[in-house]
């Protein structure tokens, strides 16, 4: 299997609490990953052969064009493809055990406590009718069901603090709080049982600027306390670069690029990633954005080759013809990209 | 709720009971009919006294009813009799007071009316919710159709078909009245059972005919609920299927069936009185059919006001619980 595993050496390692992971070799790996949707008009392949690796306390970025499949992989990694979308293969192994292997109730148990989803929660995640703390209360109790009701409250409670929000919240309805109280409501709630692996879809959407930031800075410092992989999925490159140690492009359902976001910044080399990075705005770099030529392609009716062999402006004749595969360049790095055939 | 809010529902209750009381008492007036005249008419053919002593009779009667005094000073009276639930006479049933009238037949329609809307209305929920919950059976989901079908027909047309196959062609249960004929009512289970097996075909033309209506709207709601955000969030926390449907799901599109409930409570009245007659039941339905037929208005008034306030209570009552069931009208 092609895995990088990337150590971010700005982390402290007294700052990560370690817990028993094994050989503390990744926490997460999935495995040659693949979402087809069946519709009316023809199969769509959400997601083609994504394999990548994530270590304890590691965070990624997946970034990528609406409907590049980030949404869809969530999805997928929580066995939640719901039809006509199928999971047609692939493994995603959290911990040591394959998610995909599962039956229906074990899948259950596994949600929330190995791997946790905090969905978009600014709008409406939460449950209108019912206080916070019942669908606090309800989440643990589906999976400890033996916990005492005082025990219940306070790991709430304390799950509550711990993403600044106070105690109290537990009493309010979702009505009763601001977007970024309903986002951090939703975040206590994903790591209330300390999960192996969080994925955030697009957790900032829909907040103003300043409250974006401070819900990064809490996923940020409950992913240290629990040192849990996080997947952030967005497409705002400027406030992943502050906050992940590696960034994933997608494009057309496939896994384009992943990098550390040093590399991604100053080196991008899928000439997709090249053209993310140069079509964001810099302090330094006044003029003419460069955006991106064309549109993304419909899964229905994806280009022969390269998916991206359209848009590119360094594609070559071949890239027309045959498909790229993923390749480990030196130093780690993984592209799918004709362009380094030779460097693998 | 402020108490503010009370307040205003209830003045709107009083508003409501007003405009239907003041409604209920001219109506009937604009008629050129005259039921003492054509009561007592009719004794005069039978019994053979003079047409002098009739407009006696009908003179001193209107005085009695106080029917001869101006309209304004009849209804003021009126409203303040009100006040104290007196409906006076019956014109027909004389000296039978109408509060007397709905005493004795207001518990067959209560019992017919309150278990035929408590069950149409959890049956067709559920079946409503159930058809639009993407993991229920299949089997389960396809059970909610034949029962949307059925809202198309009218409960008399549902009551005559089960009387004729059921009552009268397979003769398994009994084609009317409240209970058989010659029994005499008691606290016993002999009785009890009787009175069921009568109640059973009316009961069934009012519940298959009004279940439908829940199923389609509940299945409207649903469908749009089962894609909320919170719902698929509830999956990713690790519910189970149960918990989700029930406080996820049914409890938040259950609001506006409960708003609907209290729509319902109106319609509900109008069929049972449809069906009541139908089924030859002794209830304030058949009472209102009798009145009207013999222009017997002090009972006409009596019955159609005293389900208007009826139904007008029992929406406010509603009105109260929903903010129960839902927080945010509680703060607003």
């Amino acid at each position: 299997m092609n895995t990088i595993l990337v150590q971010d050496p700005a982390r402290p390692v007294e700052a990560v609490r370690l817990r028993a992971v094994g050989d503390g070799g990744p926490i997460l790996r999935v495995n040659n990953l693949e979402v087809t949707y069946y519709t009316d008009s023809g199969r769509a392949k959400a997601l083609d052969d994504v394999s990548f690796t994530l270590n304890s306390g590691e965070k990624l970025g997946m970034v990528g064009e609406s409907g590049s499949g980030k949404s869809t992989l969530a999805l997928a990694m929580m066995r939640m493809i719901k039809a006509p979308g199928r999971i047609e293969g692939g493994s995603v192994v959290v911990g040591g055990g394959d998610l995909m292997t599962l039956d229906a109730e074990s899948m259950r148990k596994a949600r929330l406590s190995r791997i946790a989803y905090i969905p978009q929660g600014a709008m409406n995640s939460l449950n209108p009718v019912t206080r916070i703390g019942a669908q606090m209360v309800d989440a643990v109790k589906s999976h400890l069901p033996r916990e005492g009701r005082a025990a219940i409250e306070a790991r709430c409670k304390r799950a509550l603090q711990s993403v600044d929000l106070d105690p109290g919240v537990y009493r309010m309805y979702a009505h009763e709080l601001s977007g970024g109280m309903k986002q951090r409501v939703c975040i206590a709630i994903g790591i209330l049982l300390d999960p192996h692996v969080i994925i955030a879809d697009e957790p900032t959407s829909a907040l103003d600027v300043v409250t974006q930031r401070q819900v990064m800075e809490t996923i940020d410092n409950v992913q240290k306390a629990i040192n849990a992989a996080v997947i952030l999925i967005g497409h705002d490159m400027g406030l992943m670069a502050q906050f992940v140690d590696k960034v994933a492009v997608m494009y057309a359902g496939r896994l384009v690029e992943v990098s550390t976001v040093r590399e991604m910044f100053t080196d991008p080399k899928h000439p997709y990633s090249q053209a993310l990075i140069s079509s964001l705005p810099s302090l330094g770099n006044k003029g003419v954005f460069q955006g991106i030529p064309g549109l993304a392609p419909s899964l229905l009716r994806l280009p022969s080759g390269c998916a991206f062999h359209p848009r590119c402006a360094s594609a070559m004749p071949h890239c027309t013809t045959i498909r790229p595969e993923p390749q480990v360049l030196p130093g780690g790095r993984r592209v799918t990209c004709h362009l380094y055939d030779g460097e693998a | 709720m402020s108490l503010k809010l009370v307040i205003r529902r209830l003045l709107f209750l009083v508003l409501v009971i007003w405009a239907a009381s003041t409604i209920v008492f001219f109506i009937p007036r604009l008629s050129s009919r005259n039921a003492l005249r054509e009561r007592f008419g009719e004794l005069a053919r039978t019994g053979g006294f003079s047409p002098a002593d009739l407009e006696k009779i009908i003179a001193s009667m209107n005085r009695q009813f106080g029917l001869d005094r101006p309209l304004y000073e009849q209804y003021w009276t009126y409203l303040g009799n009100i006040l104290h639930l007196d409906f006076g006479y019956s014109l027909y049933r004389y000296p039978t007071t109408v509060t007397e009238l709905i005493a004795q037949s207001l518990p067959w329609t209560l019992g017919l009316l309150l278990v035929t809307t408590i069950l149409s209305f959890i049956i067709g929920n559920l079946l409503g919710a159930v058809a639009a919950w993407p993991r229920a059976p299949h089997w389960l989901r396809a059970f909610a159709t034949p029962f949307i079908l059925l809202t198309g027909v009218p409960p008399v047309i549902m009551g005559i078909l089960l009387l004729f196959f059921i009552g009268f062609r397979l003769k398994w249960l009994p084609l009317g009245g409240a209970y058989s004929v010659g029994v005499v009512p008691t606290w016993t289970w002999t009785f009890f059972f009787d009175l069921m097996r009568h109640q059973i075909l009316p009961g069934l033309a009012l519940i298959l005919g009004s279940v439908g209506g829940w199923v389609l709207s509940m299945r409207g709601m649903g469908v749009t609920i089962q894609g909320e955000d919170y719902v698929n969030f509830a999956e990713h926390k690790g519910l189970t299927g149960g918990r989700i449907f029930r406080d996820y799901y049914l409890r938040n599109a259950m609001l506006p069936q409960v708003t609907g409930l209290a729509l319902a409570l109106g319609t509900m009245v109008t069929s049972a009185i449809i069906v009541e007659g139908l089924f030859g039941l002794p209830g304030i339905g058949t009472m209102l059919n009798l009145a009207i037929r013999a222009n017997d208005f002090p009972t006409i008034y009596g019955i159609v006001l005293f389900i208007t306030i009826a139904v007008a209570v029992l929406m406010t009552i509603v009105e109260f619980i929903y903010p129960l069931l839902d927080p945010r009208v509680r703060s607003s």
